[in-house]
């Protein structure tokens, strides 16, 4: 640094020369050395106060972070057993409206620790009176095994059993906690549960694994620890399950059904209400799964819902008539020739009796003609036929919520010929799930719009895309009622309700060719209230027989037809629909 | 004065010394709190999931259905109808009510 000189010889001799005081200059240079200075220490001082200030910021800064990390991170369960990475944390399962389907009960399991076993004997003979089914010299001879340290009595004790094991007094005999899946409403919706099964065993806790239904398809999300508090909520209404299981089992034990299924969905939505398929089975205690295909199909484990391929019969009419109506082929009082038999080479198509000699699209569809919508096929074509049933959704498995049916693929010739189009039109050569039905019933009713069936109640509503037009919507809406009010569905009617929909009787295939002449799959799908649909239904039923009368009746207008009804008039005013004016709304809906 | 100053420090290192004895007291008894809370709240978890399984297992729509059948005599509850749903007007209003608001 260069000082400069507080009295510089040269300006001292001008300013003497010049009769000034020469102190004065020496002042001012005193003075400019002063201010360099002061200026100086400030910015020495500024520095500490930034660096002090920096430290100060750092230090909050460190514990501001932490304070962040810990609110952010999930909160950790107090988990006094925590220790051996197994936890049996489930989180539970609840319909619509909040009602238990599935929760975690926690029990005991009970076990020997050898080293503080003091009279392994006695404790056999006392476990051995608790335990009938315990062989009590096997007990006794494990329990006092010298080279044993551990031995699992059981896996899972009910309260009482648990006291009495406790009140042996042996210190060597231990309890640990156990959690338990229940299923509190039994086999209420069993096929949609699933069930459960124990993963990894630890003293303390035991993994629980879904092993089928909504358990196994959401297991990462039930067994999430973090997730364990958090309940998840599906579409199935509790009450509306309850009813149309019970209207189901008595149905079917009234018509000597092997089986059936029940779907009623959401007809905008596509969110599942209730979901049946019997026969059923209880979660709580799954029977063993099948071992060979037949006997697959009888199990009660089998979803015939969404696992059963079933070729549908006069149901699928709705399909050809409605892409006939929407491709403006045809309008309802359009009159078709329905004199049969049709032939198609050595096939012959008639009808289920003589319908006459011609009648109009709405009658074809009403009085379930298999002549009139052949006709009217042939007139749609194969590629356009192929093309729309794909557009519903009839061509490919249904990526719903449960695992069993992911594979579930319609099934079908797949070259399409002539005779299928012919066949598939009016119900036979393609055969699906009778949630393939519901959904696309739900689009032919909902304005037109597609419907992806879902367990999981979804935030906001997803509009599909359109596959039919809202007028034609409009006249199958009053088609499916006319088929109630006045054709094969008559004894479908509930007062104030509107159902509307179409029968469907198929003759089951029989497994070495043709087609059995007894045995047939009856189903009626349709929606409720016509005039605008909420909820789509789907019954179905396995050889139904109604005897009551003199003469056996399989066609679905006796048999399915009056349980769908009675179904109907029981969910409808649980599910909050309040009864219209029949007369007025059918004269609303009657076509002109 | 400088005697002063350290038997102040020192005073000073005693105090803070007990002091940070204090806290860390303070901080295991804290701890122990939380784990005997956590403990709690885990048992009564544990006890309000049990009550609430035995609720559902109570109400399950089989057994409600088979009481309201046992006790039909007595409360003559039936399935849920249409004919249930009742308009607004229906609803008797007391006289007294429309008397107050009337002027």
């Amino acid at each position: 640094m260069i000082r400069i000189p507080l009295r510089p010889l040269a300006r001292i001799l001008d300013a003497r020369a010049q009769g000034m005081n020469p102190d004065r200059i020496e002042r001012e240079n005193l003075r400019l050395r002063r201010e360099q200075m002061r200026d100086q220490g400030r910015r020495k001082a500024e520095w500490r106060i930034l660096f002090l200030a920096a430290l100060f910021f750092a230090g909050y800064a460190v514990i501001g972070a932490k304070m962040g990390m810990l609110a952010a991170s999930p909160v950790i369960e107090p988990e006094p057993y925590a220790g051996e990475g197994i936890s049996g944390d489930r989180a539970d399962v609840l319909d619509r409206n909040g009602r238990i389907l599935a929760t975690n009960l926690v029990t005991h399991s009970l076990y020997a620790e050898l080293r503080y076993m003091i009279d392994g004997a006695r404790a056999a003979h006392e476990l051995a009176r608790i335990f009938p089914d315990l062989d009590e010299t096997r007990l006794a001879q494990r329990l006092t095994d010298p080279n044993r340290r551990f031995d699992w009595i059981r896996a899972r004790l009910s309260p009482e059993q648990a006291q009495a094991a406790h009140d042996i007094g042996e210190p060597g005999l231990l309890l640990g906690p156990r959690d338990m899946r229940l299923y509190p409403n039994g086999t209420l919706a069993a096929h949609v549960l699933g069930g459960t099964t124990y993963g990894a065993q630890g003293v303390t806790a035991a993994e629980i694994n879904g092993v089928a239904g909504i358990e196994l398809a959401q297991n990462t999300r039930l067994s999430d620890p973090d997730l364990a508090a958090v309940p998840m909520a599906l579409t199935l209404d509790l009450g509306v399950q309850a009813i149309v299981e019970e209207v189901m089992a008595s149905g079917m034990a009234m018509l000597h059904a092997n089986g059936g299924s029940v779907i009623v969905m959401d007809a905008q939505t596509g969110e599942v209400v209730a979901l049946a398929s019997a026969p059923t089975f209880d979660p709580n205690d799954r029977p063993a799964p099948p071992v060979t295909l037949d006997e697959q199909a009888e199990s009660p484990l089998f979803n015939r819902a969404t696992q059963g391929l079933y070729e549908l019969g006069s149901v699928m009419k709705a399909f050809a008539v409605a892409q006939a109506l929407d491709l403006g082929l045809v309008s309802p009082s359009t009159v078709i020739d329905i004199r049969g038999p049709l032939r198609y080479g050595r096939f012959e198509i008639t009808d289920f009796h003589n319908l006459g000699a011609s009648m109009s699209v709405a009658d074809v569809f009403i009085e379930s003609s298999n002549i009139g919508t052949a006709r009217i096929a042939q007139m749609i074509g194969v590629e356009r036929q192929r093309e729309f049933l794909g557009r519903l959704g009839l061509l490919e498995a249904i990526p719903f919520d449960l695992p069993e049916g992911r594979s579930a693929r319609p099934q079908f010739d797949p070259r399409w010929s002539e005779l299928s189009m012919v066949t598939i039109s009016y119900g036979h050569g393609l055969s699906m799930t009778p949630l393939h039905l519901a959904s696309a019933y739900a689009t032919l009713v909902n304005g037109g719009l597609r419907v992806h069936p879902t367990l999981s109640r979804r935030s906001e509503a997803t509009v599909g895309e359109r596959v039919i037009s809202e007028e034609t919507s409009q006249i199958m809406r009053s088609l499916m009622r006319g088929v109630v009010t006045q054709g094969t569905a008559s004894l479908g009617e509930v007062a104030g309700y509107l159902p509307g929909g179409k029968t469907g009787t198929a003759n089951k295939p029989n497994p070495h060719g043709g087609y059995y002449e007894d045995r047939t799959i009856a189903t009626f799908a349709g929606a409720f209230p016509m005039n605008d649909p909420r909820y789509v239904f789907v019954v179905t039923m396995d050889e139904p027989e109604e005897i009551s009368t003199s003469e056996s009746r399989r066609t679905a207008g006796w048999t399915v037809v009056p349980v769908a009804a009675e179904i109907v008039r029981r969910i409808a005013p649980v599910l909050g629909l309040r009864p219209q004016d029949t007369a007025a709304v059918d004269a609303a809906l009657s076509l002109r | 004065m400088r005697a002063i100053l350290y038997v102040l420090t020192a005073f000073g290192v005693m105090g803070l010394a007990i002091w940070a004895y204090d806290q860390n007291q303070q901080t295991q008894e804290a701890m122990r709190d939380l784990r005997r809370l956590r403990a709690e709240i885990r048992s009564v978890t544990e006890s309000l999931s049990v009550q609430r399984a035995e609720w559902a297992y109570l109400n399950r729509p089989q057994r409600l259905r088979e009481l309201a059948e046992m006790n039909f005599a007595r409360l003559g509850l039936m399935p849920m109808e249409g004919a249930r749903f009742g308009q607004i007007d229906e609803i008797p209003y007391p006289a007294l009510i429309a008397a107050e608001v009337s002027p």
